[in-house]
């Protein structure tokens, strides 16, 4: 098939402007708002330049952007320790624990900070009782920095009232951007509503990005962005496996629909060092409004159990002794991989649907309590959904649940790439050098810099070091900007220089434009037409390929060498038709830029499935052909490096180190 | 649950260059019809039903209906977000009715700015900024 160019022959040429800075931030999430309330500290003084853009609007992106009912990481009262040997075992024993131990040891923080921006934290008070935000204040509890008691749901987990919870992050990010800017002179440094399609190498030295470009998704416009440091803090990848609803119902993702894998995409194309992109994350939520379980389990104490009323995790089946042949000492710590699994397999033998039980928790509850207590209790039940997932809330609504009086149905989810939740699928990044154990070659100079120089990545994609959650990502956002600023005020003879031609950018990223207008009217229907495919039509040809190739929903989360290797080889054909997506405004553009970053970040996904000869995740995904966990010969990182001008990935072995003991 | 915007309600945020809608749907989904003046949600399956829409709609034009993949009719949920509170109203399918009130914010919204974001924090030590640590606070040691 003939290539298609852009000449701008027949759309418009946008307008194109450059912007100068020193830090760029990509991504406003919570590691982004935590990266710019860091830098612009640590900046300032020194005169330097913070910048930060945002595909949406900061108070609400990112996977905070609906709210949270709880922050899933705050050590507190326990030990770092604890939670690296926690993060390892729920992570089938795969992890860098010197970025998990770092993170550890700063994220408590950043929830202090939260707290003293407005955030509303639950309190223990005296009568051993929980207290709401406005409760705990007004009786005078102190805050978590002066001592008082969170009300902790899970060993790591506090409950909050956090509606607000991105709004109120986001103006502290900000209000940190416009200190910098107003103290630097810059015109303006927060840019919301422009989509970074990729980073852009410099002239001088081959290895370094000397910035990024991106478009407006409002008006004809293209930005270039030039930076002595550049932090990817993007979410993970959502909608790249075909999803359980699939019309409107697709939108009802577990992990926030927008997350397009544009982190993966722009640190791949720039060569930084991946790893663990095998992992991914397939949580079990109520089915198909996808709301929470963790206060349910942790906080109400509900079990869930299969339609005969059985535990289906109870050690003494045959289920589960099968489950530790298979895969060894972590099925036996029933990590969340191993809980899925074992829900699978009670599923799989038709004892579904499975049940969380969440009438008999709260009669149990009812038991301990007076009436008014537990009409508490029931706002809290809600407030669980009404915060971070109220379309579950709806669900219930439309279908006459109540929690106290019936149980809900429970169920595994299509797959997700990500790294900061329960998953840890990222970037090899250095680790911060001073943890004792830690080898030398995990630490080249600058904390969570990738192995491309001046290239540093926060959150979802930081490979191997999942459980970081919201406020760990916050935490992760200011290490790496920190680090950051360091590499800047270190280099201070590099100036960055764009080694690519701008125009030639520009055309690339308006392909889909000139493709719609020069074609568009060939037939009758825009929404039909040879000569192109549009977004939506092209995504559901990925989600199909990863469906039934990679292991999704339509084998049981099934995949082998050979369906592998047959699921790229349309990948393949897939990727070639690319270049013929055609965006007919800029919405559509922006979904097609999308699209072209979910396409790598999945065949990565695929390409270290294959590589690694074993199920290190099952419950997450199985290889048929190695339906086993292989510790002498697999517990170790998988690393990739993509080559863009080849289009082929590295693959390798890297040693596990432990740091902290069993 | 797509959102919806009920046409009686919306203005189109006339006297503003954008509408409140599509400045904030994280998603980029809400936008406007310029002939009509009024909103809509012009990608309803990319919908997360995440109510930032619904929340910061001056004229409470927008509400959610029910993924229509999975969801029975005859449901809603909605917000009343105020300055330091937000006020939810369930109604079932079977017309009960729930009301819950939550705390959302204990600063007022706005608060911090250039000008006290800082404030009262320590100044950085540049002879720290390649250790652990953040600008105000030592990692912990165990």
């Amino acid at each position: 098939m003939e290539k298609e160019t852009c000449t701008f022959s027949y759309c418009q040429r946008p307008e194109i402007t450059e912007v100068d800075t020193d830090f760029l931030i990509i991504g406003g999430g919570m590691a982004g708002a935590g990266a710019a309330y860091e830098a612009a500290r640590w900046a300032t003084p020194k005169g330097l330049k913070v910048t930060l853009v945002d595909k949406a609007a900061m108070d609400r992106s990112g996977a905070v952007a609906m709210g949270l009912s709880a922050i899933n990481t705050y050590i507190g009262e326990n030990k770092v320790e604890d939670y690296v040997r926690y993060v390892r075992a729920d992570l089938m024993g795969i992890i860098r624990e010197d970025l998990v131990y770092d993170l550890g040891r700063h994220v408590d923080n950043s929830v202090h900070m939260f707290e003293e921006w407005g955030l509303p934290i639950w309190k223990k008070g005296a009568d051993g009782w929980s207290r709401d935000g406005f409760q705990a204040r007004d009786e005078g509890i102190p805050s978590l920095k002066d001592g008082g008691t969170p009300c902790r749901s899970g060993k790591w987990q506090i409950m909050i009232n956090g509606e607000s919870y991105k709004v109120i992050v986001a103006e502290a990010g900000k209000a940190a951007l416009e200190y910098n800017r107003k103290a630097t002179g810059q015109a303006q440094n927060l840019f919301e509503r422009v989509f970074i399609t990729r980073l852009v190498r410099d002239a001088n030295d081959p290895k370094r990005m000397a910035g990024a470009i991106g478009f407006s998704v409002r008006e004809n416009k293209v930005y270039l962005f030039k930076a002595k440091a550049i932090l990817i803090a993007c979410g993970g990848a959502v909608n790249v496996f075909r999803p359980r609803s699939t019309k409107e119902g697709m939108g009802r993702a577990w992990y926030p629909v927008w997350n397009s894998g544009s982190g993966y995409y722009l640190g791949m194309t720039a060569g930084a060092e991946m790893t663990m992109m095998e992992n991914r994350f397939v949580p079990a939520r109520f089915k198909d409004g996808y709301g929470p379980v963790g206060a349910w389990f942790l906080f109400f104490k509900a079990k869930a159990t299969n339609a005969l009323g059985e535990d289906y995790c109870a050690k003494d089946t045959p289920e589960f002794k099968d489950a530790v042949q298979r895969y060894g000492k972590w099925a036996e710590a029933l990590g969340t991989a191993i809980r899925n699994h074992l829900m699978m397999q009670t599923m799989k033998q038709g004892k579904g649907p499975v049940l969380m039980n969440t009438h008999i928790a709260m009669q149990e509850l009812a038991k301990q309590m007076d009436a008014k207590r537990f009409k508490h209790l029931e706002a809290e039940a809600w407030e669980d959904f009404l915060d971070m997932c109220i379309g579950q809330a709806g669900l219930w609504a439309a279908n006459n649940v109540e929690p106290d009086k019936v149980p809900s149905e429970i169920m595994p989810t299509e797959p997700y790439l990500l790294g900061s939740h329960a998953g840890c699928a990222g970037f090899w990044v250095s680790g911060p050098g001073d943890i004792p154990g830690a080898p030398a070659e995990w630490f080249w100079g600058y904390n969570r810099m990738g192995t491309v120089p001046g290239l540093f990545f926060a959150g979802d994609v930081v490979g191997a070091s999942g459980h970081k959650f919201s406020s760990g990502s916050h935490a992760e956002g200011r290490i790496a900007a920190k680090a950051a600023i360091a590499f800047i005020l270190d280099n201070p003879g590099y100036t960055p220089t764009i080694g690519e031609d701008i125009n030639a950018l520009a055309a690339e990223m308006y392909l889909p434009f000139e493709i719609y207008e020069k074609y568009k009217t060939y037939s009758t229907d825009p929404k039909v037409n040879p000569y192109y495919i549009k977004p939506d039509m092209y995504q559901a040809r990925l989600m199909k390929i990863a469906d039934e190739y990679f292991g999704g929903i339509g084998t049981w989360y099934m995949t082998s060498k050979t369906m592998i290797e047959e699921g790229l080889k349309k990948l393949q054909l897939l990727k070639e038709d690319a270049n013929k997506l055609a965006a007919s405004n800029l919405h559509e553009l922006l979904r097609c830029w999308e699209n072209y970053h979910r396409t790598l970040a999945l065949e990565a996904h695929a390409r270290h499935i294959l590589f690694r000869e074993e199920s290190r995740y099952p419950g997450y995904y199985y290889r048929g052909d190695f339906d086993f966990v292989d510790d002498n010969n697999w517990r170790c990182f998988v690393n990739s490096v993509y080559d863009p001008a080849t289009d082929t990935f590295t693959i390798k072995k890297v040693p596990y180190v432990q740091i902290i003991p069993d | 649950m797509p959102s919806f915007v009920i046409t009686e309600k919306c203005d189109g945020c006339k006297a503003q260059d954008k509408t409140a809608c599509q400045y904030i749907c994280p998603n980029d989904l809400m936008t406007l019809d310029r002939e009509k003046m009024k909103a809509y949600n012009q990608e309803p399956e990319q919908c997360w039903e995440c109510y930032n829409c619904v929340k910061i709609c001056p004229q409470q034009a927008i509400e959610v209906r029910g993924y229509a993949d999975f969801c029975p009719l005859g449901a809603s949920v909605i917000p009343m977000r105020g300055q330091d509170a937000i006020m939810w109203t369930i109604k079932f399918r079977n017309g009960a009715i729930k009301r819950f009130k939550f705390p959302i914010r204990t600063t007022p919204e706005g608060y911090w700015k250039a000008e006290n974001i800082y404030e009262g924090l320590p100044e950085p030590d540049y002879s720290k900024i390649k250790g652990p640590g953040f600008f105000n606070y030592e990692a912990r040691k165990e």
